[in-house]
């Protein structure tokens, strides 16, 4: 075998070394999607990107985006170290709720809702909670060896009933400026929100990729048998990822009741789960775990809240965007799907008349990137 | 040599074990109706137990479909939106087109099936787990819901309604509803296809470990396919009877319905790794879930969403169980 070269037949040169070097970069193709789409929008409403400095605050649709969207960052984050050790959490969702709930109703029946100290222990229950969910889910996972969907479903339905429990069933409303903060509030111009969002992302990056966390995640999701045997505790490691997992989707449902002043034990965190895992999947990140990028992620979250965005702008009814993200999952799973590629590059093969035809060439090209 | 020794011992505990959940199940029902029995007035009668049938048979059909798939080692959590999108389509055609409801009928159960066996073909085909295929049809269901009707949709029709106030009479002043016979048509017909035929004894194959099974020559993509789409079909069938129950559309029908499908199937002793279970188990399972609802509202304090908490718990304890006295068939 030949090594790929940069000429097609003929010496034609196809592609610039540089180019496709950009282009095999694992965030190009989710980089790419963002822009087309923020320039879709552009098209349709001309001051899409326009950002204004109105009372000292940033203002304007990217800010938008990135303020409804740190909610979803959070969870996706977290998400994305549970599918990295082949896991998966589908109680994120009712986990906001149950976050949400839990820090309004400490809130609304405190003696001074206003003040930092009553949202301070309101947080800290709330992300206390969650830890003790993610343990429950990193428990029945890791120790019982339950399979994840399985371990995170009895949550996802039953966590909702406990929402539903701590609110009575009632939309608790709080009026706590210091509450109002994490999901409303601003802090140097920017929304608070988007700075925890980019904080938390930060600090998850320099412990997962500085020190050698990052790696053995990745070696329990990519082989949790040799794992063992070269003595990583896979253990601790998986309990530590639901843990994370939890306590992500309690900040998030701490900004989304703060955002709206309010908890609802039936609809906040609602279906959130699939956006996380469809993010993680955007950004490259396998659902056979084994690796991760979280910047990959990142751009996923972002990707997704500009669709919702975008549909909205665009007066689609926003119930129909489950249509559209659900079609969108399967694509992406359909893409990274190595049986698919494999059928569609025997397909592309049997399309060419001549191996030797530029066709031929670029399938066997593809097959050598993607054995 | 101790192996030689204990290896009766484990076999006769497999086989124990694969049998002690439905044990476990059994005494919980008749706990629970003796509690109920003793607790509240009026609760023991014969009608009590129909009336279970009556409020639950939709889902019974929901959980045979999923005992199906879970017997395969697949999972199917797009049921209750399927459940939601059947009772929204039959009430979109019946109520807003004026399609017969004898033409609906078809045409919903074919929307199921078709459906099912679209994801059982993705899973099959391009090797994707069947959650995350099944999790994306549950949100694509519930969309298309949407699409249909953000609101609900009340089915005045006089044939729909006339079906849903039938009852059928039974000895002693005892009714059940149409559904309770078509519920337990279908267990009888899923018994005898799981447990008399070639198809049945090829879904147990394939859930005791596929390879050996695709080495023996069995058509495993074809019966994947097929298990998803039973499950869809059985779904839409849900969804039907559902519309009778409920006398309307709404995309917000049967939400949380897989976990309650998943519990029925994992109480009546099906084991979630799949190749071992008992579709009868499967309507143990779904009376214990229709008892707890009954007892609820028979105490009349607690709030419907402690049944959700109720059935959570109960699953967990039930994976426990299996984990705990499985565990003999995982080590060999």
């Amino acid at each position: 075998m030949t090594p790929p070269d940069d000429t097609g037949a003929g010496g034609r040169p196809v592609r610039a070394p540089g180019t496709r070097r950009l282009m095999e970069h694992r965030l190009f193709w989710p980089a790419a999607v963002l822009a087309a789409l923020l320039v879709g929008n552009v098209v349709f409403t001309h001051d899409f990107l326009a950002v204004r400095v109105q009372n000292g605050h940033l203002y304007g649709s990217l800010i938008d985006i990135l303020q409804f969207g740190a909610p979803l960052i959070l969870v996706s984050l977290g998400m994305t170290l549970v599918i990295a050790t082949r896991g998966i959490d589908l109680s994120v969702g009712s986990t906001v709720a149950i976050a949400g709930a839990l820090a309004c109703e400490h809130i609304a029946t405190a003696k001074d809702p206003g003040s930092l100290s009553t949202v301070l222990s309101a947080i800290a229950l709330a992300v206390g909670v969650a830890a003790a969910i993610g343990l429950l889910n990193g428990f029945l996972v890791a120790r019982l060896g339950v399979q994840p969907i399985i371990a995170t479903l009895v949550l996802m339905v039953a966590g909702r009933g406990v929402a539903q429990l701590i609110t009575d069933g009632q939309i608790i409303s709080v009026s706590s400026s210091a509450y109002k903060m994490i999901g409303g509030g601003y802090w140097l111009t920017l929304p608070f929100a988007v700075l925890l969002a980019a904080a938390l992302v930060a600090v998850t990056s320099l412990v997962t990729r500085r020190t050698a966390l990052g790696l053995l995640i990745e070696s329990v999701g990519g082989n949790p048998v040799a794992s063992r045997l070269v003595g990583i505790r896979a253990v601790g490691l998986l309990v530590m990822v639901y843990v994370v997992s939890a306590v992500c989707a309690a900040v998030a449902g701490l900004m989304i009741s703060s955002n709206v002043s309010s908890a609802d034990g039936n609809n906040a965190g609602l279906w959130i789960e699939l956006d996380a895992i469809l993010a993680v999947v955007i950004g490259g990140t396998a659902l056979t775990g084994g690796r991760f990028s979280l910047g990959g992620t990142v751009l996923g979250a972002l990707i997704i809240q500009t669709l919702s965005t975008t549909i909205y702008t665009l007066g689609v009814p926003p119930e129909t965007t489950l249509v559209f993200k659900a079609l969108v999952v399967i694509v992406v799973c359909l893409v990274q799907s190595p049986a698919f590629r494999a059928r569609l590059s025997r397909r592309r093969r049997t399309a060419a008349p001549d191996p030797a035809s530029a066709a031929g060439d670029l399938t066997a090209r593809r097959q050598e990137v993607h054995p | 040599m101790s192996t030689t020794l204990t290896k009766p011992l484990h076999r006769f505990s497999a086989r124990h074990a694969a049998r002690l959940p439905l044990m476990v199940t059994a005494t919980l029902l008749v706990a629970m109706f003796s509690i109920g029995s003793v607790q509240y007035e009026g609760f023991f009668s014969a009608q009590v137990l129909l009336n279970v049938l009556i409020d639950n048979g939709f889902l019974l059909v929901v959980a045979i479909g999923m005992t199906f798939v879970v017997l395969t080692g697949g999972i199917d959590l797009s049921v209750g939106s399927m459940v939601a999108l059947s009772t929204m389509l039959t009430a979109w055609l019946v109520e807003q087109n004026g399609l017969p409801l004898a033409l609906a009928v078809p045409v919903v159960l074919l929307v199921g099936a078709g459906g099912g066996a679209l994801m059982g073909w993705v899973i099959h085909a391009f090797e994707i787990q069947p959650f995350i295929v099944t999790l994306a049809g549950m949100f694509l269901g519930r969309g298309l819901c949407y699409m249909i009707s953000t609101e609900s949709i009340s089915l005045t029709d006089p044939t729909t309604t006339r079906i849903a106030q039938t009852r059928v009479l039974l000895p002693g002043g005892l009714f059940v509803s149409p559904a309770v016979i078509i519920a337990l048509v279908v267990l009888a017909l899923a018994f005898v296809v799981l447990h008399h035929t070639r198809f049945g004894r090829t879904v147990y194959a394939l859930g005791g470990n596929e390879s050996s099974a695709r080495l023996m020559g069995l058509p495993v993509g074809r019966t994947k396919v097929a298990v998803y789409a039973v499950s869809g079909l059985c779904s839409a069938l849900g969804g039907l009877l559902l519309t009778f129950y409920m006398l309307s559309g709404y995309a917000l029908h049967a939400v949380g319905m897989e976990l309650d499908a998943i519990a029925a199937a994992v109480i009546g002793g099906t084991l979630l790794t799949g190749g071992s279970g008992f579709v009868l188990g499967t309507a143990l399972g779904v009376t214990v879930l229709g008892l707890i609802q009954t007892i609820i509202s028979f105490q009349g304090t607690l709030s419907s969403w402690w049944t959700r908490i109720v059935i959570g718990g109960l699953l967990f304890v039930f994976i426990l169980l299996q984990r705990l006295f499985g565990g003999s068939r995982q080590a060999e």
